[in-house]
């Protein structure tokens, strides 16, 4: 079964060099990739999700917001009934890891992850959850 | 001290040849009190070279703008600052003062950015966090509280409400007593490569253009000392583009904007000495060095053959150069301090006009008062103690800084066909063409691409990343920390704003403000600043503007 992967950026932060670059290192992965652009909401973030029957959803947030951002698009998702893994990718600092974590984020990637580890994560969220 | 007039005097000055007339240039220019010698006492003459070949201060300026360059004015050390409220922000501004910083550069949130103010629902979580809030006048005015606005240069880095800003910024100088002509500064305003690289947009490209133009026209008939865009290649090549595609994409946008200002019948010697360039300065040494040597030679060449400029501070391309944030690393995070160095090092060799060093930290975060001060130093350094300085283009003439000079301007020169292609012999139209087809954005995402696959792959090392490991395990750094709290007292900010302005004369603003808007021939300088004056937020005036323009959506492409 092919892994498919929403990748979307939330809210105002328009760093797109990141995001496009996953999404294609992601596809050589033999991954399904959608991207549904710029200063998308939770809520439109959730349903594109839900809608697309994504794998896995992945945020990508260099502007620091991703504490207050990321959290919201956990709770939309579930409120849709959808457990799809949330794995956040940009500039987040270490110290917010744990805050991350604790709000349903399955896995955080720094800057400088490696595409394997970015793969390697996403397939161990994905056979964990079927 | 062995004086570098002493080494010319004597020489014939015929003003014939270009060597005399450079030395007529460098004698006649100012020199700073240092002693231009090396460390051990060797005197340095002000450049080195053939005497027949164009010398600094001479067309087409591929060694740099000025005579003696350094010798007379070391670059402004401005220092890119921002974040929380006007209030804090105002504190560190008067702390890169006293530290020594020349300059002032404003950096915004995304809110302000994208022209939404601080209680807009799509705010949240974004307020002061990557730059300063600005709402209103009010914020303006507390963000330069105490700074003599007359006698310190400010560049605010804004684009899409970059006319907004301005509007604002000239209102509130003049409710503080200094009259908008001896206001110096630079917007940066340079709306393509929103669409292109950085994507802070909010209209659509041409409508975009009208207020670029707007802004242009206003600066050259009542700012005589601002700089109307600051043209910016520093994006396009963080976006991911290759050295000479920040090259030639910028220059081919400072075409389209010299080419907008003819259309609005603006001459382009009142016009092209007002444009000012910014760009990156990444980790290839040598190729950044030759791309600002291009550079300069490029926008000469065009703007005295193609566009017919005579004047020569049209010919002259000046820019700040600011250090590659891509570069830095959240892995040993003071490894930064010395990939910014060698960067910073390569601006100057370049014959930069102005500098920003990156802090070790923002890999992280936005930098702390002690990694800013960190990063001013580096250039202080550069500027105090390597003797760098000293001479002028001290790598001209290397067998291969020339070439990679020569090949950057030929990369340049076939994108700028292709560009011309795409707008009919228009770069104005090239590079709108080029936005609406993806074209551009396109380029630089391909580029982008290639380069990670390199690091991911191993061809190419980034210490501390993908080998140099160890160490990748100390203890994290102090850094910034900007809280939900900063984004509450914005907004208790911006409701006193709301709360004791005249409402009647905010309404009769915003419809005066639209109404113009509705007329693309009038300049919507005038309707801005009287907005801004009855206290219409940031929000308000975009929103009025959005009403007529409409939106630009990019088509997401992967």
């Amino acid at each position: 079964m092919t892994v498919r992967v929403l990748v979307a950026k939330v809210g105002l932060d328009g760093h797109d060099r990141g995001i496009k670059v996953v999404a294609r290192l992601l596809r050589d992965a033999g991954m399904e990739v959608v991207y549904t652009g710029l200063f998308q909401t939770p809520e439109t973030v959730a349903s594109a999700a839900v809608q697309e029957d994504v794998d896995v959803v992945g945020l990508s947030m260099l502007s620091g917001a991703h504490l207050t951002l990321a959290p919201l698009v956990v709770e939309a998702l579930r409120a849709r009934g959808s457990d799809v893994p949330v794995v956040v990718g940009g500039i987040v600092p270490n110290n917010d890891v744990d805050d991350l974590r604790a709000a349903g984020v399955a896995a955080v990637f720094g800057p400088g992850a490696s595409a394997q580890t970015m793969v390697e994560t996403i397939n161990e969220l994905v056979a964990a959850r079927t | 001290m062995l004086g570098s007039e002493l080494v010319f005097r004597g020489w014939p000055m015929s003003q014939t040849s270009a060597f005399d007339k450079w030395c007529a240039a460098y004698d006649a220019a100012p020199k700073r009190d240092a002693p231009f010698t090396t460390m051990s006492g060797v005197p340095l003459e002000p450049v080195y070279g053939p005497h027949d070949g164009p010398h600094p201060g001479q067309y087409p300026y591929t060694r740099g703008l000025h005579a003696a360059m350094y010798r007379s004015r070391l670059w402004t050390m401005r220092m890119f600052a921002g974040f929380g409220t006007a209030v804090d922000t105002n504190l560190r501004f008067k702390e890169i003062i006293n530290a020594g910083g020349t300059g002032l550069s404003t950096a915004f949130d995304m809110p302000t950015l994208l022209g939404l103010d601080s209680d807009d629902p799509m705010s949240l979580g974004e307020v002061g966090r990557c730059g300063v809030a600005i709402d209103s006048i009010t914020d303006m005015r507390d963000l330069f509280d105490g700074i003599d606005l007359s006698a310190i240069t400010t560049s605010m880095t804004i684009n899409s409400p970059a006319a907004v800003m301005l509007a604002m910024f000239v209102a509130q100088a003049e409710e503080a007593g200094v009259e908008r002509h001896r206001l110096g500064g630079t917007l940066q305003n340079d709306i393509l490569k929103e669409y292109q690289a950085q994507k802070e947009f909010i209209f659509p490209p041409r409508q975009s253009m009208r207020l670029v133009r707007d802004t242009m026209t206003f600066t050259a008939a009542e700012m005589p000392k601002w700089n109307s865009i600051s043209i910016s290649g520093y994006h396009i090549r963080e976006a991911g583009s290759t050295a000479a595609e920040e090259l030639a994409f910028t220059l081919a946008n400072g075409f389209a904007y010299a080419e907008l200002a003819r259309e609005a019948g603006l001459r382009i010697d009142d016009v092209a000495p007002r444009l000012s360039f910014f760009f990156n300065a990444h980790i290839d040494f040598f190729e950044e060095i030759a791309k600002y040597r291009a550079a300069r030679r490029i926008w000469a060449r065009w703007m005295r053959e193609h566009y017919g400029a005579s004047d020569e501070r049209s010919w002259q391309m000046r820019f700040h150069t600011q250090t590659a944030g891509v570069s830095l690393t959240a892995q040993q995070p003071e490894l930064n301090i010395a990939r910014t160095a060698i960067e910073a090092l390569a601006g100057v060799l370049g014959g930069t006009q102005s500098l920003h060093t990156n802090s070790m930290d923002e890999a992280l975060a936005l930098p702390s008062e002690k990694s800013a001060r960190i990063a001013l130093r580096t250039q202080q350094i550069i500027a105090y103690e390597t003797n760098v300085v000293h001479v002028a283009d001290p790598l001209g003439g290397s067998w291969f800084v020339e070439e990679l000079t020569d090949e950057l301007e030929r990369q340049a020169e076939t994108l700028f066909a292709h560009i011309m292609e795409l707008g009919d012999g228009s770069m104005l139209e090239g590079c709108i063409k080029g936005i609406e087809e993806n074209w551009f954005q396109g380029r630089i995402a391909d580029s982008a691409y290639e380069l990670e696959r390199t690091f991911n792959d191993g061809r190419r090392i980034v210490v501390g990343v993908n080998d140099f490991t160890e160490g990748n395990d100390d203890a994290d750094l102090e850094i910034l920390r900007i809280t939900n709290a900063d984004e509450r007292r914005q907004v208790e900010r911006l409701d006193d704003v709301r709360r004791t302005r005249n409402e009647a004369l905010v309404a009769e603003a915003v419809t005066a403000l639209t109404t113009d808007a509705l007329d693309p021939e009038v300049n919507l300088m005038p309707a801005l600043i009287n907005a801004a004056r009855a206290r219409v937020t940031v929000g308000e005036m975009m929103g009025a503007m959005v009403g007529v323009f409409g939106r630009h959506v990019e088509v997401p492409t992967l």
